[in-house]
């Protein structure tokens, strides 16, 4: 069942509803029930908590990052140091958004950047952090320019600085910009790129608990986890866990759904986590465009697994989590991190991408991975030259010129990307490229065999006009 | 000349040097001030970023490089960048492209012959709600329709 919230999202639409006066206003409404107005919660864990109890708290909200891994954000601040030593601690809040069907980050910071900042301070405060920066990909100029207007905002009211609410406890926001490159997503090699460097991802361990930017204790965050902080303070950490429908296997909250692709409408809603794939197509996305069916959905993300409609969950045993949808449709399941997992994808950023029948799935997966194909970073060998020859045989495909052979490669060229990389990335092409091979395998076929061709196929369902 | 920074850009530089503990840090935020007043990425920038931050021509060079948006040659007084990736292109991104591409007489990665237009295609700009998009400069322009996009690059055209 949808459960539409408003916490996060009570800014959008209002009139300069990103300036600081917004922010503090205190407009309760139906769908944010509970919510504070601006930096009364900052100032309340401030003033009131010890960091042990801010990290707690934070354990309690069930908050799973929302950057696309879902791990507990409580549990990663717990694993900086207890006393901050010679090394200061420093917090790096992700805003490179750049994975393809992700674009919630980029409203937060446009329409609700004070929610960013108050978070900052929060969970500086926890982690004993006294700078945040907040790493946002070079593109987004509004962002960045909202954010530092935000920023002074804070600071002109003494909310940052020296004494923030009148605490011995510096804190400095600052916003860096990257420069269009999307692996500086991934949190190590962001963190090279604040410091100066290429951005490559680094070996892990050390972790960035441990040894983060500048070599000193980090802890890197999605900017929409951060950004929900003040909310689950504001409310107590468990009464906003318990928003969830999957706040029993510990997802809580609330958080931002997209809905991208063949919907009539194209959106960021803030939801109770755990809507399923239907709801969210039908109920905020308005339906498939030209009233067809769903070929495909890729559920958070490109490097998320796509799922069809006819996949069903397979969990007889009653002791599994996923029990209660056995052979039910895969997209009448909860959008969970651990849910998703079970269906064998990932939940990713939760912004949806609706693929209509008709669409050329082989195409979808070249106009993937020639996006990967562009953004590997380069320093392992498996997916530099992986993700170009997955991208090139998946052309070839597409050309009419391929063998049935050289699918069996594009199997054997994923799996040798998979595990073999430093960071993520290789996974990240290797899990869709896989999904699409395995899925869609009677189109590839279509195409070695000369029944499909590159110059029928079609990706929009709507002439753009 | 050897390349200087403006007065008004030499003083964000020393705000920006506060924010870090390293002089290194500041490599992509400067490379940034130099591009907005170069225009590109020479390898006279290169040289004055080095010095500047007491660092190797070649670690400043290697950054210059892996980053997408550092312009390595001259490019023309606008830039267009157009996503072309999975969302986009599922709402039209490939007819905006050719569009654009017919309308300014250029391929993608091609400058006007006048030096007013860069059309570039961009790997996902994260606005896949509101797709197909293209960025003008610094601003995003969302929802594109034909006629949207024939006034944006009349009005690149005249400028």
């Amino acid at each position: 069942m949808i459960k539409r919230t408003d916490y996060l999202t009570r800014t959008y639409g209002k009139p300069e509803g990103w300036s600081l006066r917004a922010y503090e206003a205190n407009e309760a409404n139906e769908a944010n029930e509970g919510g504070l107005g601006g930096y009364q919660v900052a100032r309340r864990v401030l003033t009131g908590m010890t960091r042990e109890q801010v990290v707690d708290e934070a354990k309690k909200a069930n908050i799973r990052g929302r950057g696309g891994a879902g791990f507990p954000m409580g549990v990663k601040w717990s694993f900086m140091p207890k006393t901050v030593g010679a090394k200061p601690h420093y917090l790096v809040v992700n805003a490179d958004e750049g994975e393809p069907g992700t674009h919630k980050d980029r409203t937060l910071m446009e329409l609700n950047p004070h929610a960013c900042v108050e978070g900052c301070i929060i969970a500086c405060y926890g982690i004993g952090a006294h700078i945040a920066y907040i790493y946002v990909r070079d593109e987004l100029h509004l962002s960045k320019a909202r954010l530092e207007a935000a920023i002074l905002e804070a600071r002109a009211k003494g909310y940052l600085g020296d004494t923030p609410f009148g605490k011995d406890w510096p804190i400095e926001v600052h916003v860096h910009s990257g420069a269009g490159a999307y692996i500086c997503g991934e949190e190590t090699s962001m963190l090279n790129s604040i410091e100066g460097r290429r951005g490559e991802p680094r070996m892990k361990p050390p972790f960035p608990a441990n040894a983060g930017v500048f070599g000193c204790p980090t802890t890197v965050n999605n900017l929409e986890t951060i950004a929900a902080v003040p909310t689950a303070f504001g409310m107590g950490a468990e009464a906003f866990s318990k928003l969830s429908i999957l706040h029993g296997i510990g997802d809580g909250g609330v958080r931002l759904y997209g809905v991208n692709g063949h919907v009539k409408k194209g959106v960021v809603v803030e939801l109770a986590v755990g809507p399923t794939l239907n709801e969210l197509i039908y109920d905020i996305g308005g339906g498939v465009q030209g009233d067809r069916g769903v070929l495909c959905v890729i559920p958070g993300g490109s490097s998320t697994p796509v799922l069809r409609p006819e996949e069903t969950v397979n969990a007889p045993d009653e002791r599994l989590p996923l029990h209660p949808w056995h052979g039910k449709s895969v997209f009448d399941v909860p959008l969970g991190v651990d849910t998703m997992r079970g269906v064998g994808t990932m939940l990713g950023t939760c912004c949806v991408t609706v693929i209509a029948q008709g669409t050329d799935p082989v195409w979808c997966m070249q106009n993937l991975m020639q996006f990967y194909r562009h953004e590997s970073c380069g320093q392992c060998t498996p997916c530099r030259e992986g993700s170009a020859w997955l991208e090139r045989t998946t052309s070839k495909v597409l050309d009419g010129k391929a063998s049935i052979g050289e699918l069996h490669d594009l199997h054997d060229i994923a799996n040798g990307i998979m595990g073999n990389t430093i960071c993520a990335f290789g996974e990240g092409t290797a899990m869709p490229a896989l999904a699409f091979i395995q899925k869609f395998r009677a189109e590839f076929e279509q195409y070695v065999r000369g029944e499909r061709k590159r110059a029928d196929a079609t990706l929009t369902v709507e002439p753009w006009s | 000349m050897p390349f200087a920074l403006s007065p008004e850009r030499e003083r964000k530089l020393q705000e920006i040097l506060e924010r870090y503990p390293t002089k290194m840090a500041a490599t992509l935020p400067l490379l940034h001030l130099c591009q907005e007043q170069a225009g590109f990425v020479g390898d006279d920038v290169v040289e004055y970023v080095a010095h500047r931050l007491d660092l190797s021509p070649a670690h400043v060079k290697g950054v210059v490089t892996f980053y997408t948006l550092y312009n390595q040659e001259p490019v023309g007084k606008h830039q267009v960048w157009v996503c072309r990736t999975l969302p986009c292109a599922l709402r039209g991104a490939y007819q905006v492209i050719e569009h654009c591409e017919k309308r300014l007489g250029i391929h993608c990665g091609e400058t006007t012959p006048d030096g007013k237009v860069t059309l570039r295609t961009a790997e996902c700009l994260a606005s896949c709600g509101t797709a197909p998009m293209m960025q003008v400069d610094r601003d995003y322009h969302e929802n594109l329709t034909r006629e949207g996009v024939d006034q944006i690059l009349n009005r690149l055209l005249e400028s």
